[in-house]
């Protein structure tokens, strides 16, 4: 093969990557960032600074909204992993060859249905109206129906629903990869569960409850439909804050600097994950 | 006229000189092997000569054409690669007519093309099989058949047994002599394995840290080494250092490093004074008294039995040597003590291998 | 181990009722589109086909409420158009990081997964933002009307391709790694040009992985709610009709009708990709 060819080829794949990446991503972010550091004073005229950052951190009303998702997409994650470690334990370890991929791809079968269905399906069972409420008058468990939405329970439910498969999948392919010898040692070496639990599985299925806990959290704090589904109009999601501004008031500058802030906190909470648990990008997210 | 000759050639990767001016000459039809340790720059070797790498200096010519400015695909040299690199999505019959297919040759003739080759392979009529039906002698032999139905001036074999299990590894040795004969084809085998080296090949040529040490006929390796890396690498040897005393023809007196003093025939250009190694082969020992300087005493360490080939271990001072014991007819039993003699001129004295001749 | 069968059981019955909550609001969306009732809740009112067939008023069928139709057919076609784009570039990516060699690869590695964690939300708005500058720019300089770049469907094209990119790429990457090279340079060696070794080595060996990449890019895009929102025109995809649906008009069975569909159709498509990935077994 000859130089070259070999730098032509280099060039025509470089190419897509690169459009890609500057075009879609790079630019974009940049232009958000652009646009959220000026104000309209008026037409075609606009002035810069940090105004909409500091309108952003002095109204309650944002600032709670973004402390709030953060706290729920916390709790969310924290229960999706504490939820989904046994089911991913189950299906790496416990199971048979055979029903190992089935129980695999029942996991992935929320997957493949979207989000919106996944929130319908609470909604018709979980309000008013709902099936759970109308099963439990007729058992006469209770005399009146109950609405059971609109409430942080249930978006959390709601929400532990649609992100835990992309906790489970990344444990199990991990958890897969551990030789069942290592747990033996373990026994055998005089460890008692707890520590076998805490010295050999947690540390080796590391890369895996990262990789699932950043997406998890990814996918939370970014959710719309179902916090605003199931939340209705008390959920004061953050993404609604921001589809607020863009679409209803048509403000963008302080609409691209709530997106910047989601951007700039998940991204510190990533960060802040990754450094804590001595992993990168590279390595936990892009293994799949 | 040689079907494959390189002069110097040399490669480097940045500052490493992986092949460092190697000269070969293939005649025709013959079974040539190339013998060295991993990572002595045999495969490079190869690569270049099927054209994957390209060389940093030397020439390397096919039926006496250069074929320095040709592609790969254009170089009539095939290759039956280290994992055979079958192609799994094809079938035998796909999987040997891709290089015909390649050629453009007509419909018809590709057919009873493949048929005839796989019928000199033995194995007839298994065009449709998947290749991971087949079993790894079978793969192995596709895997010629594949290169053979091109018929090749020269057939490159990247060690290709390296992946079987022993005893197969035995039968395929044979085999693989069998089929070049049959095809006439010549052959460059690449191999870390003496004893594949030694069995198949018209022709060895023993390599090391990217040069030729030595380039024969399988016996003359075996017999008469050219330096101590020749000697360590093919055959067993027990090894006792020394310095070179006094030298007379081509005979040596070596004082060992526990004192005792040995005669050998110096190999090399080691000269008084030098640090040497003298190499005994297993074979070229027995028990008994020999004579001044070609015997060693000592007490048996071991008994190791492996039928033709069982040794016993003689510990004398801090050296371990190997003692040819063929069914273990001698009948010493462990402890006693006895005398090791040969004959000088089966002691081979070499200057000492600069890695003191760490091979495993 | 020791004594734990009551264990074990407790364990089992766990991930029983793990998978009874997964399917538990699937069947719920599902089972009610067979109801013959104007919403979709209980009593029971027995089996009706109605809310896919029926051709009029008030129970207009999926399959003769125009909208809905439009919506299925325009989540198709970006669908489609989707995955066939960041198949290509993906296998591109996969090739350019597994084979080729460069400066800053492990950093510009970084930046391909890097889409995988911005929240849709703000692909999609930072991508409105773009591309309504360039258009105003375009506009106010050039006097140019460039309407691919208002809202509408090539936008949304863009904001799912943006972020399927990624996932496509680590999909084919994974395949091509395991890919061992010396069955190219087999093919070389037997007489094939470089062209014919990619068309009839290597490529094969990718395509069951290009096809997974393509259903799980189409699978993504079909339900992508987040970017689509922020960049959808006159053409909804069936997501945001089916949204604005439930939140204008309120819910009746005609969209347990269309998830009953959905889940189908979707089920369908990853039951094909698991079997594209699977090796293939001697006949």
């Amino acid at each position: 093969m000859s130089r070259d060819a070999g730098r032509l080829s280099l060039i025509l794949l470089f190419t897509p990557f690169a459009l890609w990446i500057a075009l879609l991503i790079i630019l974009p972010q940049l232009g958000i960032g652009y646009v959220s550091i000026r104000e309209k004073v008026g037409i075609n005229q606009y002035e810069y600074g940090f105004k909409n950052y500091v309108d952003f951190i002095t109204e309650p009303v944002y600032r709670n909204t973004l402390l709030r998702t953060a706290w729920m997409s916390i709790l969310v994650t924290a229960l999706a992993l504490i939820i989904g470690f046994p089911i991913a334990w189950y299906i790496a370890k416990i199971a048979r060859e055979r029903s190992r991929a089935a129980l695999f791809l029942m996991c992935l079968i929320p997957l493949w249905v979207s989000d919106l269905v996944r929130a319908y399906g609470w909604i018709v069972l979980l309000r008013e109206t709902g099936v759970i409420s109308m099963t439990l008058v007729k058992w006469g468990i209770i005399s009146q129906p109950i609405e059971m939405l609109y409430n942080d329970m249930t978006v959390i439910i709601g929400l532990v629903y649609t992100v835990i498969l992309f906790m489970i999948v990344p444990l199990v392919s991990t958890l897969q990869g551990m030789d069942d010898a290592l747990l033996e040692a373990g026994y055998n070496l005089g460890g008692s569960r707890v520590t076998v639990f805490r010295r050999i599985i947690v540390p080796y299925a590391m890369p895996g409850i990262v990789a699932g806990c950043i997406i998890t959290f990814m996918l939370t704090a970014g959710s719309y439909l179902t916090p605003i589904l199931l939340g209705g109009k008390n959920s004061s999601w953050f993404t609604e804050q921001i589809y607020n501004q863009f679409i209803t008031r048509y403000n963008w500058e302080s609409g691209s600097a709530f997106g910047v802030s989601l951007l700039v906190f998940t991204s510190f909470v990533v960060w802040a994950g990754l450094r804590l648990t001595g992993q990168s990008l590279a390595t936990t997210v892009a293994k799949e | 006229m040689h079907d494959l000759s390189c002069t110097d050639l040399t490669k480097r990767f940045g500052t490493f000189t992986a092949v460092s001016d190697v000269s070969l000459d293939i005649p025709s039809g013959s079974f040539f092997s190339i013998l060295g340790p991993s990572g002595c720059g045999k495969t490079t070797l190869m690569r270049m000569i099927a054209g994957f790498e390209n060389p940093s200096a030397g020439d390397i010519r096919i039926k006496g054409e250069s074929v320095l400015a040709l592609p790969p695909n254009k170089r009539n040299v095939k290759m039956v690669f280290q994992h055979l690199a079958l192609f799994p999505m094809m079938t035998v019959g796909e999987n040997i007519a891709y290089g015909l297919r390649c050629r453009k040759e007509p419909k018809h003739e590709i057919g009873p093309k493949v048929a005839r080759v796989l019928e000199r392979v033995g194995l007839p009529g298994n065009e449709d099989k998947k290749i991971d039906q087949l079993s790894g002698g079978q793969k192995q032999r596709i895997a010629i058949a594949r290169c053979m139905v091109l018929e090749p001036d020269v057939l490159l074999l990247d060690e290709p047994l390296g992946a079987l299990d022993l005893k197969l590894r035995e039968h395929m040795k044979i085999e693989l002599k069998q089929l070049q004969h049959q095809f006439e084809t010549t052959f460059l085998y690449i191999t870390h394995d003496q004893s594949e080296a030694l069995v198949m090949s018209d022709n060895v040529a023993v390599m090391n840290a990217g040069r030729f040490e030595q380039i024969g006929a399988p016996k003359d390796l075996y017999d008469a080494p050219a330096s101590g890396f020749v000697a360590g690498f093919v055959g067993d040897a027990t090894v006792l250092e020394g310095k070179l005393g006094e030298v007379r023809g081509s005979q040596g007196r070596v004082v060992l490093e526990g004192g005792q003093e040995v005669v050998g025939s110096v190999s090399d250009s080691s000269t008084t004074g030098d640090t040497v190694e003298v190499f005994l082969r297993p074979e070229a020992l027995r028990l008994g008294d020999g004579e001044p300087g070609c015997r060693l005493g000592g007490t048996v360490d071991s008994l190791l039995f492996n039928g033709a080939s069982s040794r016993i271990l003689v510990r004398t001072g801090r050296h371990l040597i190997e003692v040819a014991d063929p069914e273990q007819r001698s009948g010493v039993s462990e402890g006693s003590t006895v005398n090791v003699c040969w004959s000088a001129d089966r002691a081979r004295i070499f200057a000492r291998r600069p890695d003191g001749g760490a091979i495993v | 181990m020791q004594g734990s069968r009551s264990l074990m059981t407790l364990y089992r019955a766990y991930v029983v009722v793990f998978f009874l909550y997964l399917v538990a609001p699937l069947v719920a969306a599902g089972v009610f589109a067979f109801n013959d009732s104007m919403f979709p809740s209980l009593p029971w009112n027995g089996f009706t086909w109605d809310w896919f067939f029926s051709p009029n008023e008030p129970k207009l069928g999926l399959f003769h409420d125009d909208r809905l139709l439009q919506g299925l057919g325009n989540s198709l076609y970006i669908g489609v158009i989707v995955a066939a784009l960041s198949v290509a570039v993906g296998t591109c990516n996969a090739f350019l990081f597994v084979r080729k060699d460069f400066r800053f690869k492990s950093a510009l590695y970084v930046l391909m997964v890097v889409p995988l964690v911005i929240p849709g939300v703000i692909l999609g708005i930072s991508i409105l933002v773009l591309a309504s500058t360039i258009a105003g720019l375009a506009d106010q300089w050039f006097g140019v009307f460039l309407t691919s770049l208002r809202p509408g469907i090539p936008l949304v094209v863009m904001g799912q391709f943006s972020f399927l990119v990624t996932i496509t790429s680590l999909v084919i990457i994974a395949r091509l790694e395991k890919f061992d090279i010396s069955l190219e340079e087999a093919a070389l060696n037997l007489g094939a040009s470089r062209p014919r070794t990619l068309l009839t080595v290597t490529l094969p060996f990718l395509f069951p992985a290009m096809f997974s990449a393509f259903v799980v890019a189409f699978l993504v895009s079909f339900e992508n709610f987040n970017t689509t929102l922020f960049l959808v025109g006159s053409d909804s995809p069936l997501t945001i009709t089916m949204y604005d649906r439930m939140v204008k008009a309120g819910s009746t069975p005609v969209l347990n009708a269309t998830s009953v569909v959905l889940m189908l159709g979707s089920g369908l498509l990853a039951l094909l990709s698991v079997f594209a990935q699977r090796p293939k077994k001697q006949a």
